[in-house]
C-alpha cells in the first residue's frame, strides 16, 4: 500500500509486534478454550494409536511404536497450529471482521499486519506444541535432554506452515476454498510425513518426494531427534545429512514463504 | 470537550493550505474512479464531499488516509506525499470509515484502547481518553458490551470515537450519521462543531444535504469522478437555483401551461411532483398561484438538495 512501491523486502518496524499483540488478546480472553484441545488430542492419538495399534505394532528403530509417533504428534502440532490460524483465523479477520483494513488506517501499513499475523501463527503452534510436549512428558516419553529445544524449532516451523497458510488465504476467492489445500496438502503430510508410519518403509522415490517438498517430514525429523533422540536414514540420506537437510530446508522455505505471503496478501489488500 | 490536537485560532490558520490535489486520478483495473481532480482543504475548515452512490466520495478521501494508492496526480497532506510518507499522515488522521470495521473480538472499552495502541498511546493515557469519548458519545454505559450488542447508530457513533482516539488534526469521516437516528446525528454534530472550533480540520462524505449545509464551509459536487462544482452552500443555492422553489403536483396539462407561461424556468420532474427553478421569481411565482388557484401549489426556499439534483440528475446511480 502506501509504503513505497510494491517491489523489495517488507518494510517491517515494531508496529508488527502491536498487531501480535491485538490476536495474543483476544487468545487470552478464552485461554482455556484455546488450550483444551492440545491437551485432549495428543491423548486420545496417545492412547488410540500407541497403546492400541501399539499392541500390533511392538517396535521401530529401537523405541516402542508409542514412543516414536510421540514427536510426530508435536509436529503435526506445529503444522496445525499456525496453518489454521493464518487460513481460516486471518480470513475472518481480513475478510468478515474488516480488522485489517481498520489496522491499516492506523500508522500500522499492511505489511506490518501480515507480519504480525504471521508471527502470531508461529507464536500458535508454539504454545501448543509446548502443551503437547507436556502431555507427552508425562506421558514418560521424552528420551533426550535436548527436548527444549523443540519450542524454538516450533517457532520457526510455525512461521513456516502460518506463511504458507497466509498465501492461500492470499489467493482465496472464499473461505470454502481452503478445503484444497487442507485435503490435498495439510492431510497427506499428516499421514505420510513421517509422523505416524514410518517414510521410511515407503518406496524411496516416495521417500525423496516427502524429503524435497513436504515441511512436515522436516519439523517431524527434527521433532524426533529432539525428543526421542533418534532419526533414520531417508531417501538415501543418512541421518545427520536428514537432520542439515532439515534445518537449511525450514530456513531457506520459511524464509521464502514469508515474504511471498506478505508480498500476496500486499497485492489483494491494496485496492 | 478538549479532544484534538489542534488549538490554534480558525482565523489565523483560514488560508492555510492543508490537503492538496492535483490532477488527483484513481483507477480500479481499467475504470476509472476519479478522474483528475483537483482541490484544496484550508486547515481548520469543514468541507463536504456530495455525490451520488458510486461518485467516487469513498476512493477520494481514502486516497487522502493513504488506505488507497493514488493511481496518477499528486496529493499532499501538511505538505507531505502520501506515497512517500503514509505514516506521518495517517499519525494526524482520524478515520471513521463508512464501513463497520470494529473489532467484534473486544468490548466497547477494549476497542479504543487497542485502537490507541495501533498509535503508540500508553495504556493509562488510552483509557482516559477513551472513558472521555465513551460520555461523549452516550456509550459509557456499554463500555463493557460486546460489538455485536451494539445497535447501528451506537456502532457509528463508537466508529467516530475511535476515529478520535489519536487527537487528529485532520478527521476524516465517510457518511457519519447514515443509520443514525435525530439525536444521534445531532451527537454527532456537535461533537463535529466543537472539533471544529478546536482547529481541527475536518472532511466529511454525506448523502444528507441538510448535514452538509449545516456543518460544511464548503462543499464539493462530485459525480462520475469529477468535480463537477465546489462553493459555499448558501452561495451554490443562491447561483444555481434561486431563492424559492415552486412546488406543484403533477398533472399533465398543468405542466404545459407552465412552460408556456414561464420559458425562461428551469422545470424539472421529481415523481409525482413538479419543480419550478427561477433566478427571479418574486412575484412571478405569486401570480402563477393566483393563476391556478384549483391546483395544489406552494413555495418554499430553496436548498442544497435543489442544486444536487439539479447538477446530479434525477436518475438513480449504481
Ligand atoms: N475495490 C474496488 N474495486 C473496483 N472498483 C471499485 C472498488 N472500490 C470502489 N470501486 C468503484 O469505484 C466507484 C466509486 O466508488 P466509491 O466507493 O468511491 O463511491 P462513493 O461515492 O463513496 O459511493 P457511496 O455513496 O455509495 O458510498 C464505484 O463505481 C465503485 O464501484
Ligand atoms: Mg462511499
Amino acid at each position: 500500500m502506501t509504503t513505497s512501491s510494491t517491489s523489495g523486502l517488507p518494510k517491517l518496524t515494531y508496529h508488527v509486534w502491536t498487531v501480535w499483540r491485538r490476536n495474543f488478546d483476544v487468545f487470552m480472553k478464552t485461554w482455556h478454550v484455546n488450550f483444551l484441545p492440545s491437551l485432549i488430542e495428543p491423548i486420545l492419538y496417545l492412547l488410540a494409536f500407541g497403546f492400541g495399534l501399539g499392541t500390533f505394532v511392538t517396535e521401530i528403530e529401537g523405541i516402542s511404536y508409542i514412543q516414536w509417533i510421540a514427536p510426530g504428534l508435536v509436529a503435526i502440532t506445529v503444522m496445525y497450529g499456525s496453518f489454521f490460524e493464518c487460513t481460516y483465523g486471518s480470513f475472518v479477520r481480513m475478510y468478515y471482521q474488516r480488522t485489517f483494513d481498520a489496522i491499516i488506517a492506523t500508522p500500522i501499513n499492511v505489511e506490518e499486519v501480515i507480519a504480525g499475523e504471521l508471527l502470531w501463527g508461529a507464536t500458535r503452534a508454539t504454545f501448543n506444541s509446548a502443551i503437547v510436549l507436556a502431555v507427552v512428558a508425562a506421558f514418560g516419553l521424552i528420551s533426550s535432554p535436548l527436548f527444549l529445544v523443540m519450542l524454538p524449532v516450533a517457532f520457526f516451523g510455525g512461521l513456516l506452515f502460518a506463511a504458507l497458510g497466509m498465501c492461500f488465504t492470499a489467493l482465496a476467492p472464499n473461505i470454502d476454498f481452503f478445503n484444497y489445500p487442507t485435503f490435498l496438502l495439510i492431510t497427506p503430510m499428516f499421514l505420510i510425513s513421517n509422523t505416524f508410519i514410518p517414510l521410511a518403509t515407503f518406496p524411496s522415490q516416495l521417500q525423496t518426494i516427502a524429503l524435497a517438498v513436504l515441511p512436515l517430514t522436516h519439523v517431524a525429523d527434527l521433532s524426533r531427534i529432539l525428543v526421542v533422540g533418534k532419526v533414520e536414514t531417508l531417501g538415501g540420506l543418512s541421518p545427520e545429512w536428514v537432520l542439515i537437510l532439515a534445518v537449511f530446508w525450514i530456513a531457506i522455505v520459511t524464509t521464502v514463504l514469508f515474504i511471498l505471503a506478505i508480498y500476496l496478501m500486499k497485492r489483494k489488500l491494496i485496492k | 470537550m478538549q479532544i484534538a490536537g489542534a488549538t490554534a485560532s480558525v482565523n489565523t490558520m483560514a488560508s492555510q493550505v492543508l490537503i492538496k490535489a492535483r490532477n488527483l486520478t484513481k483507477r480500479y483495473n481499467h475504470f476509472t474512479a476519479v478522474d483528475h481532480i483537483n482541490f484544496e482543504v484550508y486547515k481548520g475548515e469543514c468541507v463536504g464531499f456530495l455525490g451520488p452512490n458510486g461518485a467516487g466520495k469513498t476512493t477520494t478521501v481514502r486516497m487522502i488516509y493513504c488506505f488507497s494508492p493514488v493511481t496518477e496526480g499528486e496529493l499532499t497532506v501538511a505538505g507531505m506525499n502520501v506515497s512517500t510518507n503514509s505514516r506521518e499522515i495517517k499519525r494526524m488522521v482520524g478515520v471513521a470509515p463508512q464501513e463497520d470495521n470494529l473489532d467484534p473480538d473486544f468490548t466497547v472499552l477494549k476497542n479504543l484502547q487497542v485502537y490507541a495502541r495501533y498509535f503508540d498511546i500508553p495504556k493509562a493515557e488510552a483509557t482516559k481518553r477513551a472513558i472521555t469519548l465513551l460520555e461523549f458519545f452516550q456509550l459509557e454505559e456499554k463500555q463493557a458490551s460486546a460489538i455485536n450488542e451494539l445497535s447501528t447508530g451506537m456502532k457509528r457513533r463508537l466508529i467516530l470515537a475511535r476515529a478520535l482516539i489519536n487527537q487528529p488534526q485532520i478527521l476524516i469521516v465517510d457518511e457519519p450519521t447514515t443509520g443514525l437516528d435525530p439525536q444521534g446525528r445531532h451527537i454527532v454534530w456537535d461533537e463535529i462543531r466543537s472539533l471544529l472550533k478546536q482547529g481541527v480540520t475536518v472532511i466529511l462524505t454525506t448523502h444528507y444535504m441538510d448535514e452538509a449545509a449545516a456543518l460544511c464551509d464548503r462543499v464539493l459536487i462530485i459525480d462520475n469522478g469529477k468535480i463537477i462544482e465546489t462553493g459555499v452552500p448558501q452561495e451554490l443555492v443562491k447561483k444555481h437555483v434561486g431563492e424559492d422553489v415552486l412546488e406543484v403536483s403533477y398533472d399533465e396539462d398543468v405542466l404545459k401551461t407552465l412552460k408556456e407561461e414561464l420559458p425562461e424556468a428551469h422545470i424539472e420532474i421529481f415523481g409525482d411532483q413538479i419543480r419550478v427553478f427561477m433566478s427571479q421569481p418574486h412575484g412571478v411565482f405569486e401570480h402563477i398561484i393566483t393563476k391556478f388557484s384549483g391546483v395544489n401549489m406552494s413555495i418554499r426556499n430553496a436548498n442544497l438538495e435543489d442544486v444536487f439534483l439539479k447538477l446530479t440528475g434525477r436518475k438513480l446511480r449504481e
